[in-house]
């Protein structure tokens, strides 16, 4: 299964679940955990894995051969990304900017561009909990702009019959999309403020846009504030969970500890969360 | 004139709390909330819509099924596998990157304009604020960004404005890369938590792999005060201008919970930014130096 744990608005606690609901659920079978804010992973803090491996992820740009280049400005012109300038006696080419779309070296009529591997981040594979968490996670090289692509690439490493919790990046756009493709269910964390439920409308609209069911955990919840139960009975998704506002917990997050290794009483909450959700996708 | 970005790497840190205050305290500035994919600003600024406009992604292909032959190269060349078996391109994965309509020995293809948000103009009490709405299930995020700066800095122009004042994403991908492109200071707001130093750091080689003048803001300082100690030491080791700190305090969420910006909920909220806008104003009037830090 295809756990993905997501937001929109960030800060909610996606990391804080996701880390926790992997330790608690560790203890009952051999798991998958996927760090896919790879532009700010943080999961490794709480899991502490020992990694073993780290490899190169890389996309596809243009290396111009200047011996064959006649500097015709076919290759830039046709790129809708801007990747590529054409000088006089000289062609740039924008890493940065290339989406590895291939179009240069098709255009190009004196097959002057070979495509060269560029790395725009890496992911790292470890383990936690005496291997029963198989752990990767992936990051971003600094100044590019290829996030889903690093995301996608650490999902390669999805297996079948296992569970993966797959902690997503904030926002609703194209990393959240890349992180949630192929889920089976997602995690929604949101918290009970105004910038909350705001956020939260929009990634409910997301997941129903693609299909996926999903359920609300609520966190820093206070008693009487019903501003995220209201709104989940309103667009019909399920509250899984309520975690509570704890000064405890804020505590155990800051100083990058399992809340649910130092307070027994939230591991009851953490292993009831994926039977619930085997529940809601029976339904 | 001068911009200012409120980033952070990590979500949740106060950059909106911070950008929505900064904003009620300088004189008539342009603010613009850079936070496409999860806009908040406006729920304290309460925005009349003065203009709106049809934000266009790059357009994307569709395939006429009448001139179609079915022969494959659009499916084979396309790197996105944005075209099903049925020979109709999938938009949501589409890039637009025309490669399929350079194969296409027939020219089956076409590119269409793709409109994948909107975005507004819109008065404030505090001073024209430009946001945007990103249709669901859209990319180009940081697209719509560039467009917002462009918006606000032709508005800051018409106006005599002096100040931009951006609210700026989490992370530190395409969308936060458009919102630093060309600002005069990144404010970046730290939380004393591990995972939040952590985030920091990637954000300042962010600002450093853009040249980009960087502060710090420290904020929820009460949380973990021994926290807060390593990061001025870390500020004061690598020359990173503190450029204020705000306790961890009810009174914040009160505001916003009553959507106000919590500058104007409470006086002594109200002071902590007098202090931190007085920084920031130095930094912004000293000379230039070396590198890419005051």
């Amino acid at each position: 299964m295809q756990l993905v744990i997501a937001s929109g608005k960030g800060g909610t606690g996606k990391t804080t679940v996701a880390t926790n609901l992997a330790w608690t659920e560790a203890y009952n079978q051999k798991i998958v955990f996927m760090d896919l804010d790879v532009e700010e992973p943080n999961a490794a803090i709480f899991l502490k894995p020992d990694f073993y491996e780290q490899i190169s992820v890389v996309k596809k740009v243009p290396s111009i051969d200047k011996e064959k280049c006649t500097f015709c400005g076919k290759c830039a012109e046709a790129c809708v990304f801007n990747a590529l300038s054409v000088l006089p006696q000289n062609v740039l080419v924008f890493e940065d900017l290339c989406h590895a779309c291939g179009l240069c070296k098709l255009v190009c009529p004196f097959k002057a561009i070979k495509e060269v591997d560029y790395e725009i981040g890496v992911i790292k594979a470890g383990t936690s909990l005496k291997n029963q968490i198989l752990f990767y996670e992936g990051t971003l090289n600094i100044g590019e702009t290829s996030t889903p692509e690093v995301i996608a690439a650490v999902k390669k490493q999805i297996r079948k019959d296992m569970l993966h919790i797959l902690d997503a990046p904030p926002g609703t756009s194209c990393s959240v999309i890349e992180a949630l493709k192929e889920a089976d269910f997602c995690l929604l964390v949101a918290e009970p403020t105004p910038f909350g439920a705001s956020d939260l409308s929009l990634m409910i609209k997301l997941v129903k846009n693609m299909g996926i069911p999903s359920g609300i955990i609520i966190n820093q919840w206070e008693k009487g504030n019903n501003l995220i139960d209201n709104l989940a009975e309103q667009f019909d998704i399920p509250v899984i969970a309520h975690i509570p506002f704890d000064t405890s917990i804020a505590a155990a997050y800051a100083r990058g500890m399992l809340f649910a290794e130092q307070h027994p009483e939230y591991r009851r909450l953490f292993q009831a969360i994926i039977p619930k959700i085997k529940e809601l996708i029976k339904k | 004139m001068k911009q200012i970005a409120i980033i952070s790497g990590k979500g949740g840190s106060g950059k909106t709390t911070v950008s929505s205050s900064l904003a009620s305290i300088i004189p008539q500035p342009v603010i613009c909330d850079c936070d496409v994919e999860a806009p908040n600003l406006h729920l304290l600024l309460k925005p009349e819509k003065l203009e709106e406009g049809n934000f266009y992604g790059l357009p994307k292909a569709f395939i006429n099924q009448d001139k179609c032959i079915q022969c494959n190269k659009c499916i084979k060349f396309c790197r996105f596998e944005a075209i099903n078996s049925d020979y109709q391109v999938v938009k949501a994965d589409c890039e637009g990157c025309t490669v399929c309509a350079h194969v296409c020995p027939v020219t089956a293809v076409e590119m269409v304009p793709n409109q994948a948000g909107t975005y507004f103009k819109s008065a404030t009490k505090y001073g024209t604020l430009f946001h945007a709405e990103l249709n669901i299930g859209e990319k180009n995020s940081g697209k719509l960004v560039a467009l917002l700066r462009e918006k606000a800095l032709e508005e800051a122009y018409n106006q005599k404005a002096q100040f931009i004042v951006i609210d700026g994403p989490p992370g530190i991908g395409c969308p936060t890369i458009a919102t630093l492109s060309g600002v005069d200071l990144a404010v970046i707001v730290v939380e004393p938590t591990v995972s939040a130093v952590h985030d920091m750091m990637r954000t300042v080689e962010l600002c450093q792999h853009f040249k980009t003048k960087y502060g710090f803001i420290i904020n929820k300082r009460d949380l973990n005060p021994s926290k807060v100690e390593k990061i001025r030491a870390y500020a004061l080791q690598n020359n990173i201008p503190l450029l204020g700190e705000l306790p961890f305090d009810p009174v914040f969420r009160k505001a916003v919970k009553s959507f106000t910006v919590p500058a104007q909920f409470s006086p002594a909220i109200r002071e902590d930014f007098r202090l931190i806008w007085s920084n920031i104003e130095n930094m912004l009037s000293q000379s230039k130096q070396k590198g890419d830090r005051l």
